[in-house]
């Protein structure tokens, strides 16, 4: 299970988080919520390392960071292995056919048989309905579907969670609509997942445990049905803002 | 007229492949290996420290300083140095090597700002999805990040690339006897400076008209990817 201990980061002068402590669940969706620019970006890249936080502890299992003493290399890579991300603008290869974009890591990385991750991929694809486009480059598709490829890319590698920075914010509500889904059937499946979204709704039918952070802090944390029905003035005024728009 | 013009072309076609092309090609490979290393260098922010990084803070140092003085002089100038002015201190320098090391080094400088600003102009969001993926460093640049860049970096490496063909006709001054030198040789025998020159220069345009063909394949074949909308 992914634990983090007391995370802190700076850029700067500016310190966007100020210590956050909490348990990721395992075969659990953990949904992060939060105004804009109170550190969910940040917090989901330091649990991948993308971002190296300051202070505090990341921990799975038995494989632990503190960074405030050295760690090696190696560590960083096995922590990294166990999660996987999807950005935002999805970031895919351009240069890559789509196949390519899921098989590039298991094969290259992972050094997996190529036969073997050429069939993962197609089945992969498949499940999501988009085999079809397995020659295609990723320009030749919608937003919606290159979202449902990049998720495709972060589980080819089996990484124990996929952490999913906004993945529908870029798009409209109807490819808005196929990704959640998506997303909604990996929950189901029992695919741990942490999410930093605005979609309540999503919150609403797939979150397990819900963290609001508010400038830098955990300002909630807890079970949905804790989140939608707490008396917490802040959550509540989130919450208004949030149906407003 | 056209007796002079056929009657000279066995003598320039030999100086061209004797030495006009061999010259391009050869400092052309030896400078874009330069250039990549050096845009490498200035590039990369390795994670490292101590005496390491002490080490690339002075190899960027050595870099830039390379590229600077390059930049700032004149080509014909370099190559008298290398060739007429390194003997003075010991240093006797054949004149094709002499030549092929000046362009190399020339085109190394020039060809490595090139690259680097390909380089940079890869979106910092390809390298996340790399490393979060477990791509490596090294990895995430050559499955990734240069073949993205290689398409950025193909019309001005080869508008380089067609400079150096035409900056050949330099080396006739460090007695090599490339096409340029051949064309005087001849306009001198058979006082027929204009006809001479006309024909070297068409012989140069044929040659760089190849590689600009060679370069429209090129760009064809590395943007197949950008197709449809983009997004
Ligand atoms: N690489 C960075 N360099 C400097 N400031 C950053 C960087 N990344 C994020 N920030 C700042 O940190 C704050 C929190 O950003 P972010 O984690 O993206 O918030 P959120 O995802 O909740 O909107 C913002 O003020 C942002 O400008
Ligand atoms: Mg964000």
């Amino acid at each position: 299970m992914l634990k983090i201990k007391d995370i802190k980061k700076s850029f700067g002068k500016k310190e966007v988080l100020k210590g956050i402590s909490t348990i990721f669940p395992e075969k659990k969706t953990t949904v992060i919520v939060g105004p804009s620019g109170s550190g969910k970006t940040t917090l989901l890249r330091s649990l991948d390392l993308l971002v190296k936080p300051d202070f505090g502890i990341i921990e799975f299992d038995d494989l632990k960071i503190n960074f405030s003493e050295p760690f090696t290399n190696k560590t960083a890579n096995a922590l990294r292995d166990k999660t996987s991300m999807v950005f935002q603008n999805w970031n895919l290869f351009p240069n890559l056919t789509i196949l390519q974009n899921i098989t590039e890591a298991p094969i290259y990385v992972q050094k997996v048989n190529k036969t073997t991750a050429n069939k993962q991929a197609h089945e992969l694809l498949t499940e999501v309905g988009l085999d079809e486009y397995a020659d295609a480059y990723p320009s030749e598709l919608s937003g919606g579907q290159q979202q449902r490829i990049s998720i495709c890319r972060a589980l080819a590698v089996k990484p124990e969670y996929i952490l999913l920075d906004e993945p529908t914010s870029a798009l409209d509500p109807e490819m808005e609509t196929q990704v959640l889904e998506m997303l909604e059937r990996l929950s189901d499946q029992g695919q741990s997942m942490i999410m930093v979204t605005h979609n309540m709704q999503f919150a609403k039918n797939a979150a397990d445990k819900i963290l609001f952070i508010e400038n830098g802090k955990a300002d909630f944390d807890g079970t949905k049905d804790e989140f939608f029905s707490t008396s917490s003035p802040r959550v509540k005024e989130f919450l208004h803002g949030i149906s407003l728009n | 007229m056209w007796e002079i013009i056929i009657s000279s072309l066995p003598s320039l076609i030999e100086a061209m492949l004797k030495y006009t092309i061999p010259l391009a090609l050869i400092s052309f490979a030896f400078g874009m290996i330069i250039a990549i290393g050096v845009a490498l260098i200035k590039f990369l922010n390795p994670k490292i420290n101590g005496l390491l990084s002490i080490f690339w803070k002075l190899l960027r140092l050595v870099a830039n300083f390379y590229v600077w003085i390059f930049r700032s002089t004149p080509l014909l100038v370099q190559l008298f140095i290398i060739f007429f002015g390194l003997p003075s201190i010991g240093i006797k320098l054949p004149p094709f090597t002499a030549a092929v090391i000046g362009f190399s080094l020339n085109t190394g400088a020039y060809g490595s700002e090139t690259i680097r600003s390909a380089l940079m102009s890869v979106s910092k969001d390809q390298w996340d999805a790399a490393y979060t993926l477990g791509f490596s460093t090294p990895q995430t640049l050559w499955r990734i990040i240069m073949p993205q860049a290689f398409r950025i970096v193909l019309p001005p490496l080869s508008n380089e690339f067609i400079g150096l063909v035409k900056d050949t006709s330099l080396a006739s001054t460090i007695t090599i006897a490339e096409m340029f030198q051949v064309s005087q040789q001849i306009a001198a025998q058979n006082f027929q400076p204009l006809l001479m020159y006309v024909e070297v220069a068409a012989l140069y345009a044929f040659l760089c008209t190849i590689l600009s063909v060679l370069q429209h394949y090129l760009e064809n074949r590395s943007s197949k990817f950008i197709k449809g909308d983009g997004n």
